[in-house]
């Protein structure tokens, strides 16, 4: 009965977010309209045969440029967790291969990156370096590196203590190759859930930048600037809002669940645990 | 019993609260002003807090845009034109308690036509050619050669009368001889200004007015809607207008502004120094389109740098007609390749950072590729308007009849027309109402004709206000925001 629904958790969010990528994927060669094609005679139209979720205050289609959100998002998001992870997980496992002063560094300075709120971290980042899709990434990026370096730590830490470890240094193996062939690969379920975790939470950060403009610049779509725009409109169109709302929300969830069910289907310590 | 105690003291509250008038107003505005001295800056936004607020002249433009004395009460010209003898009003103090008197007119305006003078509308002070004080209540101003708009120009913002003690510190501390002085300013969120006891006309109704600062459309609608503005005299969401017309609470201003609202191209940067170019860029854009979309329908096209509410406009909205063949014919005529980008700064305001993405998509059409960049407003001063360091810029031009800065030697978009400036020397220097109007005609159809920028729309004023207030501007005929005739209905 568990089983049956960790697996749930597994499909529904692997599910949604493999639409979402086919969707962001599409977007790229195929929307409907072009997402910057404005139509002001028909501008903030309802749900139409023609414009199967309207247009906006330009008469831009809306499911196009949900659709073009979608590819801009998913990467604003991939490439703020490559950038996290790319950074977070050497620092974390070198923290963690050499304890001692450099893993108290490292963890204190890490600590003191978590006492500033992620979200402010990034407005104040792409604030100072001028807003857009590319500061977007660096600054969630950024804020995604101690979580990356904490968790890598954390994890290889447990895996050091073990027996084939010991068996490997015994056998005169360099520190870092002892890192890359085994420690990495015994905590990379880890990391894959982690990252799972942080891509949904990049979403959401790249939403609320460019809800404040400091993210993705006009004219190419973003989710969050479409909600601001719909903003005013709310009483006029209120679907406007509805939309990106819900294409945020689908997002967040399928990469949630993903991670949900990855945790339990790759974690053997979670599995044994329950 | 101490229930029923209680029900008193609520109640006598409740009467209390509804026996006091409101006697302060909260005044939104989009964009903060960089200063606060209006003879030295050109932002507009300067003399929307200050004017008539603060700092007076010796005349002033009323709502209708009639010029009506103020700290002069009246006035004789002499029969050639050259000689403009003012009554000043006595007993009149700064803030600070300087008095006002000929010697702080002679000061105001030789600082403003001074070579050093960093006033940004100087050229309405260079026709002066002294000012003497025959007694300390008259001032007697002589001009180099008859200027049919004097008195009108001496009401501007940028005319107004600054004492010697303190114009060194006006940017930051205004003192002025208005019925408001100038309380608090905290930056990037608001100015306070409190009721001036020792003002020498009406006392105002209001005790203390702020004008607080919100660009963001959404922002300013939620402030209006709780409650924390009560007066949003340009208001950023035109959209939302009809929500509030059906909104007993709130009273909605729809008029007139002098805003000309343009698409400014630096004339000295390629391709826009090709007429071919920029008459492209004017066949380019749906201006019909652009007001509904931008605007929701709010404003008015314009052929030239002139609103068709002032004296003289011509119609000039048929020249370049919305023809994308026409200006992709232009463009590949000019040599400009499909696909050439041009770079738009976007300043805070909506018509700004709307405007630019329907026109982004509209030059779409024809092949040219706009990079939009959205900038704050001080940084649009300093590089786009100070520095001329841009391609393109959407901006509305809210200075009155403000034909004079195409004849400028040195205005950021780099305009530069010996027949235009001959023209406008003809303009100034005319005194027969009659020829003046047909040269304002004339000056349009130059304007139009060369098309340095392409001109878009009227900026409509459309205004949203508790309903209770009394006494706000239906239209704004100059950049400002006269709150001393404002008062709340009970």
């Amino acid at each position: 009965m568990r089983g049956a629904w960790r697996s749930r958790n597994l499909l529904a969010g692997g599910a949604i977010t493999a639409l979402m990528v086919l969707i962001a994927l599409v977007s790229l060669v195929w929307t409907p309209y072009g997402p910057t094609q404005i139509d002001i005679v028909h501008r903030l139209a309802t749900p139409s045969a023609a414009h199967p979720l309207g247009t906006d205050l330009f008469g831009r289609d809306e499911l196009s440029m949900l659709m073009a959100g979608a590819q801009s998002s998913l990467s604003v998001a991939l490439i703020a967790v490559i950038v996290g992870a790319g950074i977070g997980v050497p620092i974390g496992a070198f923290a963690a291969a050499r304890g001692g002063v450099p893993d108290d560094l490292v963890m204190r300075a890490c600590d003191l990156a978590f006492a500033f709120p992620a979200l402010l971290t990034a407005v104040m980042i792409t604030a100072l370096a001028g807003p857009g899709a590319i500061n977007a990434m660096l600054a969630i990026g950024i804020f995604n590196i101690p979580v990356f370096a904490r968790i890598t730590r954390g994890a290889a830490r447990g895996v050091w203590g073990r027996e084939f470890i010991l068996a490997a240094r015994a056998a005169g193996r360099h520190d870092t190759a002892i890192t890359v062939l085994h420690v990495l690969p015994n905590i990379a379920a880890v990391l894959l859930v982690q990252a799972t975790i942080q891509f949904a939470l990049a979403i959401v950060a790249d939403a609320g930048l460019s809800y404040v403009g400091l993210g993705t610049q006009p004219p190419q779509p973003s989710w969050g600037r479409m909600l601001n725009d719909a903003q005013t409109f709310i009483w006029r169109a209120p679907l406007l809002a509805v939309f990106p709302g819900l294409a945020i929300t689908f997002a967040v969830l399928g990469l949630n669940l993903l991670g949900d069910g990855l945790q339990d289907l790759l974690d053997p310590r979670v599995r044994r645990a329950r | 019993m101490t229930r029923m105690l209680l029900a008193v003291a609520l109640g006598a509250t409740l009467l209390a609260g509804a026996a006091q008038a409101k006697d302060t107003l909260t005044v939104g505005m989009v964009l903060e002003p960089p200063h606060l001295d209006p003879t030295a800056g050109a932002a507009s936004a300067i003399r929307e807090v200050t004017y008539g607020n603060i700092y007076e002249g010796l005349t002033r433009i009323d709502h209708r845009g009639e010029v009506r004395p103020a700290l002069a009460e009246s006035w004789s010209i002499s029969p050639d034109g050259l000689t403009y003898k003012f009554r000043l009003i006595g007993g009149v103090k700064f803030h600070d308690g300087t008095p006002f008197d000929c010697s702080i007119v002679k000061f105001s305006y030789e600082r403003a036509v001074a070579p050093d003078s960093v006033n940004a509308q100087k050229q309405l002070f260079e026709p002066i050619e002294s000012t003497t004080c025959p007694d300390p209540l008259t001032a007697v101003v002589k001009l180099k050669r008859p200027t049919s708009l004097f008195l009108f120009d001496m009401a501007w913002g940028d005319a107004v009368m600054i004492s010697p003690k303190s114009a060194a510190t006006n940017k930051t501390n205004p003192v002025g001889t208005g019925p408001f002085r100038f309380k608090q300013w905290i930056k990037g969120d608001r100015v306070e200004m409190v009721r001036n006891p020792d003002y020498w006309g009406a006392q105002p109704k209001l005790k203390a007015v702020t004008f607080k600062f919100i660009a963001d459309p959404a922002a300013a609608t939620a402030a209006v809607l709780a409650g924390d503005i009560d007066a949003f005299p340009l208001f950023p969401a035109p959209e939302a207008i009809d929500q509030f017309k059906s909104d007993p609470r709130f009273a909605v201003h729809i008029g007139t502004t002098e805003g000309k609202t343009i698409l400014a191209l630096n004339n000295a940067r390629k391709p826009f120094d090709d007429i071919r170019v920029r008459r492209a860029l004017a066949y380019a854009i749906d201006r019909k389109a652009l007001i509904d979309a931008a605007q929701s329908g709010y404003g008015k096209p314009i052929g030239s740098h002139y609103v068709p509410t002032d004296p003289g406009y011509v119609d000039l909205t048929g020249v370049y007609p919305y023809d994308p063949a026409k200006a992709k014919a232009l463009l590949a005529e000019a040599g400009i390749k499909p696909g050439t980008e041009i770079t738009i700064m976007l300043p805070p305001p909506s018509y700004a950072r709307r405007g630019g993405e329907v026109i982004a998509a509209m030059l779409d059409q024809v092949g040219i590729k706009a990079k939009l960049v959205p900038i704050e407003w001080a940084q649009w001063l300093d590089q786009v308007f100070m520095r001329s360091d841009f391609d393109a810029t959407i901006i509305s031009h809210t200075e009155a009849r403000d034909l004079d800065i195409y004849a400028r030697d040195k205005y950021y978009f780099n305009y530069h027309s010996p027949q235009y400036k001959a023209l406008y020397q003809k303009f100034v220097e005319a005194i027969d109402p009659k020829t003046q109007l047909d040269l304002i005609g004339q000056l349009q159809k130059k304007l139009a004709d060369d098309e340095p920028n392409v001109f878009l729309f009227a900026l409509a004023k459309v205004g949203v206000a508790n309903a209770k207030l009394r006494g706000l501007w239906d239209n704004d005929p100059l950049p400002a925001n006269v709150v001393a005739g404002v008062s709340w209905a009970d």
